[in-house]
């Protein structure tokens, strides 16, 4: 164990560099695991509920809470009023005049966007109450595309701003003009990132409470961090940042950049709280968390290469227009900056041009997700060399291997600014080549072709930057913003050591992990740099902004903990060994710097059979006998770390930035097969190779890579957040958003190379995003290589991937056709039947004009009441799958043509969203007196009810449609008197006396 | 047989792994909510409330059931077994749970619970599964950390082991 100081050579006989088993499967295991929504609430909780915004865009013309407050259980409803009373505005990353508050104060941007929030007894209530907030609205024409949200007609959703383009900057690296003057082709390709999330298990949780007395604010949530939104909460609630106590629970059910979204429902729920008066907790659900919870940017991106006749790539020109959705939500728009430094990969091209510009439209706002900003851009760069390729006539693998930056060139500064710190991309590829077998894949697509298959090989070659640079994000501000803002920069990671008074090894560390087995690798840095067993470390990973050592590059994002928190904790851990050998130094007899640790104990030197002590018993003297302390020995044992890389520099003047610490190398190919009839896309074998650098524990790292891959997978075949053309909100279940299961992810073939940071204290890197960077585009590139197509969008679903092959869909059922979307734009749907009545036409067409019989044959109606000749105002409840809503409707009987025909038209608005629906009616006579009752209709619903999806909504209408004339016909005498008739009676009766009840 | 009466509150008695376990219940309170806030069996995670991710699930009778699309009253007089009756208390974990540790099987360990209780039931019934079985089995839930490949394996293992177990049994009589 000689080698301690130099942890890189401790690996083969320490704990760092072994597959541990983690520390923390044993309590999650047994269902002993904290969770958010596990943790003990005070006496008196009382629980939320938010009121949404069923309107992607709309003024907020009142807001009335009577009816709410009247529900028994119900203690008060937080509106936008209160809001502006006791809080500011979140601050936005760019200067302009726009405002994005943790609820609309008067006007809402997107579906999903909270308006309210009710606290009750318990969750039941307050759920109950939300459909009685009476929110009047004023309906404004919603920019969903974010091409069209960027074009000077488009309705504007921050009047003040003037425009949706909200951030535009250039950026000019090199002399790309010449480059691109000089080069013997030019080849583009526009691409679409879509709208997707990482979305974790778990959902969101807040648990908030407010002193009167010190105007403080105590906070539980799953935020993941970055901590420096700490601030941004912090000065949204008013309050000095000590006033708002941050705490985070022990586990929480994965995250992958999704919970750094929590902290604006942080905001809320301490005002909810505060305006209780009463501890207050809000657990998001599904539909919630689908809809409005967080988002990647999707991304429209133009670029251009110029290639010199060898497929070489001389210089870059990207043009890239970011959705950020409706508001600017801090850290955006960092999705650019991540990346900015390495928008060249892992190539070595010199002359580099950019447009970026970000979009604002009515959706709900982006943030974090796992790969951030990678994925955008290596779809479009990695399409790009695919792309090159096969327009040069090249072999892809050649394309890419004539970029690579070369071995020698490392530490290698891109023309953005990124400093790629180590790698040898050329012997990763060869290595993954080799082991990956990809000479015998290209001969099972050759044999799959002569067979007349659709069979392709993609590949994606991708540096993976891991530990972000605090001050990439000012990249957005022109350098003389930043000279007036001051510099911004580095990334300070924290780590606490303690020893107690019997020797008991404890560490903090402020990751707030999600998943990811920090205090297993913790445990394994200290127990190596101590000297003692695995198992005697107890690490905390729960962070408490008060008490805890933190900054605001705590967290757990831009997978930091390999490079540097670990770091840390090796840092601190090696400033507790040092004190530790002063003191052992006397009574051992020899220097400090010959004292070893091993085995629990303390040792003289070196060798095995020099004197030593117990760990514990040095270690105890700092508690027991401060007295016998060496002089400058402060006693008392706990050290705390803070660790920042100086690489990590603000950007210049000339807009370089070294956008993260380090970056590791991915290498990724795959063959697919595509189903001709279904258009699936099967995944034949996948290869990925990672360079992450020194790996500190295999089997964790396998663990990232197959998750990574997972996800990357779901983004490449199946996972969007979908949105109807007004803006609806389509993928508000898991059975609409689709993720992968076990049959969708096949084994990954994994494979490893190391070539330590010289930047990080124990050369590691990150290794939790790249196949979430590299996936998508490798799955695309395969099936681009498949079809022989360049235009190739994701998620490729079956449906998408059969609309590029060209197959023909066969005629839709007869009777069924989906309609133009008409108002309600999310789905629309028309379709015709008819029914026999058991009366003739003049008795049919008489009875339908009767407000008892419309309220008797309305599914769902509760009450109705005439407003007018033939025009109704009434209260219908719909269930659509698992929501049910309740609409307030004005139905109407028009063109009427007695008894041969009329139309009834219905339009409804409810908290779950709008609906419309008209349907014409034709009766003829039958020969035994009855009449053919021939209905053809078109019905549209928006809002959260059509996040449900089409085929769901399509079912129901044709149910809820037919159910009218089923009971009409059952009203007139053919079906059961059911006590359908006895409320019609009864209805007749109110309606009877005039008008009805208000 | 419980006589349920609208917006009253219910006593509803189960046993809960093993013990009997009783609390309130109104007519449309979740098993999931009854067991996690009323019987503070917190092991139960609920990751949708509309049946698709499979973390709420838990054994009624020894059939992996989801606690989100049960409500409490439907599981009074019954027998519910979720994670924390898995090893017993204090006790070593089970081989499917010891395997799941071996295997990195979970991460976040949100969907474990539910994951280990279909396994539970699948693996009493299935005594040579196959892998593709096994994956069937396991696609009625959504892990969003791990890839599914540590639970495969987990499984697989576990099967071959009470294999093997049983034959020495038999070897033995
Ligand atoms: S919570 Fe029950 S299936 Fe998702
Ligand atoms: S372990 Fe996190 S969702 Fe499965």
């Amino acid at each position: 164990m000689e080698a301690l100081e130099q942890p890189a050579a401790a690996a083969p006989q320490g704990e760092v560099g072994r597959s541990r088993e983690r520390v923390e499967d044993d309590a999650l295991l047994r269902g002993a695991g904290r969770y958010g929504d596990d943790l003990a609430v005070p006496p008196g909780t009382l629980h939320a509920a938010v009121l949404r915004s069923p309107h992607a865009h709309a003024d907020i013309r009142s807001v009335d809470v009577t009816r709410a407050l009247a529900v028994s259980g119900v203690h008060t409803v937080l509106t936008g009023e209160d809001v502006r009373n006791w809080a500011a505005p979140f601050p936005v990353g760019v200067r302009e005049p726009m405002e994005h508050w943790c609820l609309a104060v008067d006007r809402v941007r997107y579906v999903g966007e909270p308006v309210a929030v009710v606290v009750a007894e318990d969750r039941y209530a307050a759920e109950d109450a939300l459909g009685l907030v009476d929110v009047d609205y004023g309906l404004l024409s919603p920019a969903v595309d974010a091409e069209a949200a960027a074009a000077p007609e488009a309705a504007v959703l921050h009047e003040g701003v003037g425009s949706n383009v909200v951030s535009e900057r250039h950026f000019h690296y090199g002399e790309p003009e010449d480059a691109f003057a000089a080069a013997d082709h030019h080849v583009s390709l526009k691409v679409r990132y879509p709208r997707n999330s990482c979305t974790p298990i778990e959902c969101y949780v807040v648990l908030a409470s407010y002193d009167v007395a010190a105007g403080a604010y105590d906070v539980s949530a799953n935020f993941q961090g970055p901590f420096a939104l700490h601030s941004v909460m912090a000065r949204a609630l008013q309050v000095p940042a000590p006033r708002l106590r941050l705490r985070t629970p022990a586990d929480s059910g994965g995250s992958f950049g999704i919970k750094q979204g929590v902290f604006p429902y942080v905001v809320l729920m301490a005002l909810a709280a505060r305006k209780a008066g009463a501890p207050v907790k809000w657990v998001e659900d599904r539909l919630e968390h689908l809809q409005a919870a967080s988002s990647a940017t999707n991304r429209v991106s133009t670029i251009e290469a110029a290639v010199t006749a060898e497929g070489r790539v001389t210089a870059l020109r990207y043009d890239q227009l970011d959705d950020c959705g409706a508001y600017l939500r801090a850290p955006e728009p960092a999705t650019f900056y991540r990346m900015h430094g390495t928008l060249t990969g892992a190539y070595d091209i010199r002359h580099l041009a950019v447009r970026n510009r970000v979009v604002l439209t009515n959706k709900t706002p982006t943030g974090l997700n796992r790969g951030f900003g990678g994925p955008q851009v290596y779809y479009a760069l990695e399409r790009l060399m695919q792309h090159i390729a096969a327009t040069l006539g090249l072999d892809p693998l050649t394309v890419i291997r004539r970029n690579l930056v070369p071995p020698e060139a490392f530490p290698y500064r891109a023309p953005a600014g990124s400093l790629l710190d180590s790698g040898d991309y050329p012997a990763a590829v060869e290595l993954a080549e080799r082991d990956g077998g990809l000479a015998e894949l290209r001969e099972r697509r050759d044999a799959a072709r002569r067979e007349g298959r659709y069979y392709g090989i993609g590949f994606c070659a991708a540096v993976e930057p891991s530990i972000s640079n605090m001050g990439y994000i000012t990249t957005v501000m022109t350098p003389e913003e930043r000279r007036k803002a001051g510099p911004k920069n580095g990334a300070v990671s924290t780590a606490t050591v303690s020893v107690d008074p019997l020797g008991a090894v404890s560490v903090h560390v402020s990751s707030t992990p999600q998943g990811q087995g920090h205090r297993t690798v913790a445990a394994q840095v200290v127990a190596d740099v101590l000297g003692v067993p695995f198992e005697s470390v107890t690490v905390n990973v729960e962070l408490d902004t008060q008490k805890d050592a933190w900054s605001i590059a705590s967290g757990n994002y831009s997978s930091r903990f390999s490079g540097a928190v670990a770091g840390a904790v090796h840092k601190a851990a090696t400033r507790v060994r040092d004190r530790l050998a002063g003191i052992a130094a006397g009574p051992l007899g020899v220097a400090p710097e010959t004292v070893r640790f091993a085995g629990g104990r303390v040792h003289a030197g070196a060798d095995d059979g020099s004197a030593s002590m117990s760990f514990h018993r040095v270690a105890g003297a700092v508690h027991w006998a401060p007295g016998t302390l060496p002089e400058g020995e402060p006693g008392g044992l706990r050290e705390t770390a803070f660790w920042t890389p100086p690489e990590l520099a603000a950007p210049d003047e000339g807009d370089h930035i070294n956008s993260s610490l380090c970056y590791g190398f991915v290498f990724d190919y795959c063959g697919v097969e595509i189903d001709p009839v279904t258009g699936a896309v099967r995944i034949d074998r996948y290869v990925t190779l990672h360079d992450p650098g020194r790996i500190l524990n295999p089997q964790l790292v396998d663990g990232q890579v197959r998750g990574g891959f997972a996800q990357g997978l779901g983004a490449a075949l199946m996972e969007e957040f979908a949105y109807g053309d007004d803006g609806s909100f389509l993928a508000g279940t898991l059975a609409d958003y689709l993720i992968p299961t076990s049959m969708e992810v096949p084994e990954p073939v994994i494979l490893h190379m190391e070539t330590p940071s010289p930047f990080t204290p124990l050369g590691a890197k990150g290794v939790g995003e790249g196949n979430n960077m590299s996936t998508p585009v490798c799955i695309a590139n395969a099936v681009a290589d498949a079809l022989g197509r360049a235009d190739i969008e994701l998620p490729l679903t079956p449906a998408r991937v059969r609309g590029v092959i060209g197959i023909d869909e066969p005629e839709p059922p007869a009777g069924l056709e989906p309609a133009a979307a008409p108002r309600g734009g999310g789905s629309g749907l028309r379709a015709s039947d008819s029914v026999t009545m058991p009366a003739p036409p003049e008795t049919v067409f008489h009875r339908m004009l009767e407000p008892a019989t419309l309220a008797a044959i309305i599914p769902g109606c509760h009450e109705l009441e005439a407003t007018g000749e033939n025009a109704y105002r009434a209260d219908v409840t719909v269930g659509v799958g698992m929501i049910r809503a309740r609409y307030e409707a004005r139905i109407t009987l028009s063109e009427l043509d007695p008894p041969h025909s009329l139309r009834l038209s219905g339009v409804g608005e409810s908290a779950m969203g709008s609906a419309e629906g008209s349907a014409r009616v034709r009766l003829t006579a039958l020969d035994d007196g009855g009449t053919r009752l021939d209905y053809d209709y078109e019905a549209a619903v928006g809002g959260k009810v059509a996040a449900v999806g089409a085929r769901m909504l399509q079912g129901a209408a044709r149910v809820i449609i037919g159910q009218i004339f089923t009971r009409l016909a059952a009203e007139l005498g053919g079906g059961q008197p059911s006590w359908w008739r006895r409320l019609a009676d009864r209805l007749r009766g109110l309606v009877g006396r005039g008008g009805g009840r208000s | 047989m419980l006589k349920i009466e609208a917006n009253d509150s219910h006593r509803v008695t189960l046993t809960l792994n093993g013990r009997e376990r009783s609390g309130n219940a109104r007519p449309r309170t979740l098993l999931s909510d009854f067991l996690r806030h009323e019987l503070g069996a917190t092991g139960t995670h609920v990751g949708c409330e509309h049946g698709v991710c499979g973390a709420c699930t838990v054994r009624v009778d020894g059939v992996a059931s989801r606690a989100c699309l049960m409500l409490a009253v439907q599981a009074d007089g019954r027998r519910v077994d979720t994670v924390e009756g898995l090893a017993g208390d204090d006790g070593p974990l089970s081989d499917l749970q010891a395997a799941f540790r071996r295997h990195h099987a979970l991460q976040c360990g949100f969907c474990t619970a539910g994951i280990l209780n279909s396994c539970a039931d699948f693996l009493g019934r299935e005594r040579d599964p196959s892998e593709a079985q096994v994956r069937d089995m396991l696609s009625g839930h959504l892990c969003r950390c791990t890839g599914y490949t540590g639970i495969v394996r987990a499984v697989l293992e576990v099967a071959a082991q009470r294999r093997e177990q049983r034959q020495e049994e038999r070897d033995d009589v």
